[in-house]
């Protein structure tokens, strides 16, 4: 009698929740399709006209000798990617909240599997996303006029495309992790989206995504180097664009104890809110 | 081990200053068919919550299928299914996705799941309806879908907060059906309700519950006839000598004149005292010419115990309750 209820088989909780996300992420068309036109639209639109922009402004700049000059569709590219990044993840969360609302949650809540699988399976659904429309960016970069990877064999490229596919997945957690401690937290979606409001224009505004920190005051320069936004773009750019060059008349080096410091404060921020969330879904009660 | 799956011990549960639950003992045995009957707000909701693990155990004791939810929930978890009060299936997802979804969720193998699946499609007579998302179901399709999907795991005790709150009336007797078939294969079922017929027909025994307490508990036909409350109409050719006799007798009481006849209620089994009633009014000479005897209905225990009656909630109820499906 007691032994099929007794055996306890290895927990695949979080490929089940992650099945079931995209399920959905692939049933329903229209969010599909916006969630990768969307970025696309972005780096056509804002790209080309900041970039007719800038470049004419530093037109007259020249850079130090060996040191690539790159234009600003380029530089903005990286900051595109970054960008989409973080709104995907911070809104992979909703789901949840939907979830909470509607019923659908209690029956994860009442199953066996551990309540930290239900935020991995979204997790890893919000990677998978963040992945999608990072490629298509680079695709869609790529024809019209980026100039990433420019110069590497194709060795070299999948090495910056895999770098950049970790960065971006690691970023990514981390804000889906922060997306749903808040959902599990919140009663209304309104509630959310203006607390996911508040946090991304900051995030944005102090990041390196449109323009270098640099030339920040101090105060702002500081939230610069906290923000993680930044440290994903660094990684970004070594991959996409290389270890030293310049844009905006901004000379940029990524020695690779840059990078790898950018990746731990990724990493770092990853497990701090995997452990948030850990805690907010431990003590949610749903009913 | 006792026969007993669900133990339940001096139970209480409150959200913040509200007491729903107020000390509450009892216990399910192995293969019953078990019902809380009691009005909205009475506290079913959270009891069920509380036994299948959902809100975190407060004051008492709680074992099911011989584990305890405080130290293992986890063992609880594997050896119960459950139907919510509300409608929990993803409006976008077929019915063979909901099904397939939850067995995945308790590691059943691929085999296992695929041939459960068509089973219970076959059970709650789903079978055409596989790819359809359960948007596309009607009310009485969703809940054979959720039953379906409670038993996907072969429970030892299945959860059901209001089964057939919502359903026509066919409907219900279907599902009781269905409900009655899972209970011979050996699950044992624990239901909450506040339909008098769905209690007193589907069930074994019931725990009327109101304002979060247990009222009484017992089997339906021993709550009814625990009321001692049989009523009778006579009809005779002399309706004054009938209430004369009437009144010496012991276990007579309340003797009415109603349109040509009299009304009474027995203290005792009514179908038992009827013959010698019938005897004793035409020794005196008195022609008997017609004669009724009502049992106690469920309606009748509930009024009784409660003080109230539960029609008119019930109905209230029904607008506010369902269709949070998404
Ligand atoms: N989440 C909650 N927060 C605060 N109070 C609650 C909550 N859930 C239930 N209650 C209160 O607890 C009491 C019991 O509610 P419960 O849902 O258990 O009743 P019920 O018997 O299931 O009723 P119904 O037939 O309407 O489903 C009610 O007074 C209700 O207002
Ligand atoms: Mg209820």
């Amino acid at each position: 009698m007691g032994g099929r209820a007794g055996e306890i088989p290895v927990n695949v909780g979080f490929a089940t929740v992650y099945w079931r996300d995209m399920l959905r992420f692939f049933r329903f068309k229209t969010l599909l399709v916006s969630s990768l036109v969307q970025p696309a639209l972005w780096m056509a639109f804002f790209g080309v006209a900041m970039s007719s922009n800038f470049d004419r402004l530093s037109a007259g700049v020249m850079p130090g000798a060996g040191i690539e000059q790159i234009g600003y569709l380029t530089f903005m590219g990286a900051g595109v990617i970054a960008m989409t990044t973080l709104f995907t993840s911070l809104f992979g969360g909703v789901v949840i909240l939907f979830d909470k609302n509607w019923g659908l949650m209690r029956e994860l809540f009442a199953s066996p599997i551990p309540r930290t699988h239900i935020v991995l399976g979204i997790g890893l659904s919000g990677v998978t996303k963040a992945w999608i429309q990072s490629i298509i960016i680079m695709i869609f970069g790529l024809i019209i006029g980026v100039q990433f990877f420019a110069g590497y064999t194709p060795v070299d490229i999948a090495i910056a495309v895999l770098g950049i596919l970790i960065f971006v997945g690691t970023f990514a957690l981390g804000f889906l992790f922060l997306s749903a401690t808040i959902a599990v937290s919140m009663e209304s979606p309104e509630g959310l989206q203006g607390i996911i409001t508040l946090l991304t224009l900051p995030i944005f505004f102090t990041s390196n995504a449109l323009y270098p920190t640099t030339a920040f005051p101090p105060f702002l320069q500081a939230l610069a180097v906290v923000n993680p936004l930044t440290h994903l773009i660094n990684g970004i750019r070594f991959f996409a664009i290389g270890s030293s060059f310049s844009a905006i008349g901004i000379e940029f080096v990524y020695t690779p104890q840059i990078i790898l410091t950018s990746y731990l404060v990724l990493l770092g921020f990853c497990v701090g809110t995997f452990l948030l969330s850990r805690w907010a879904f431990n003590r949610a009660e749903v009913t | 081990m006792s026969d007993a799956i669900i133990e339940v011990r001096n139970l209480s549960h409150a959200y913040g200053d509200v007491l729903a639950v107020d000390n509450i003992s009892f216990s399910v045995n192995r293969g019953e068919i078990f019902a809380f009957l009691g009005p909205n707000g009475a506290g079913k909701s959270t009891v069920i919550n509380v036994l299948i693990t959902l809100l975190s155990i407060q004051a008492g004791e709680v074992s099911i299928a011989g584990h305890d939810v405080r130290t293992a929930p986890d063992m609880v978890r594997r050896a119960i299914g459950i139907v919510f009060q509300e409608v929990t299936l993803d409006r976008d997802m077929t019915v063979r996705e909901i099904l397939e979804f939850h067995g995945r969720l308790y590691n059943l193998p691929r085999e296992e799941r695929r041939a459960r699946i068509e089973e219970l499609l076959a059970l709650v007579e789903l079978e055409a309806k596989r790819d359809a998302r359960t948007k596309e179901l009607s009310g009485g399709m969703k809940r054979r879908l959720e039953i379906a999907r409670g038993l996907m795991t072969r429970p030892q005790v299945l959860f059901l907060d209001e089964p057939t709150i919502g359903l026509d009336p066919q409907t219900r007797i279907r599902m009781w059906d269905y409900l009655r078939e899972v209970n011979r294969t050996g699950t044992t079922i624990f239901l909450t309700t506040h339909y008098m017929d769905e209690a007193d027909h589907l069930s074994n025994r019931i725990s009327i519950i109101d304002n979060g307490r247990i009222i009484v508990t017992g089997t339906p036909l021993a709550l009814k006839n625990g009321l001692g409350e049989d009523v009778m109409y006579m009809e005779t050719s002399d309706t004054a000598g009938t209430e004369d006799v009437l009144r010496n007798l012991a276990y007579v009481r309340d003797v009415r004149q109603k349109r040509n006849g009299t009304v009474f209620t027995v203290t005792e089994d009514g179908t038992r005292l009827l013959p010698a009633i019938m005897d004793d009014v035409r020794q005196r000479g008195i022609a008997v010419t017609a004669v009724n005897l009502k049992k106690p209905s469920m309606d009748d225990v509930f009024v009784h115990y409660t003080g109230r009656d539960l029609r008119d909630e019930g109905a209230r109820k029904w607008g506010a309750g369902r269709g949070r499906s998404r």
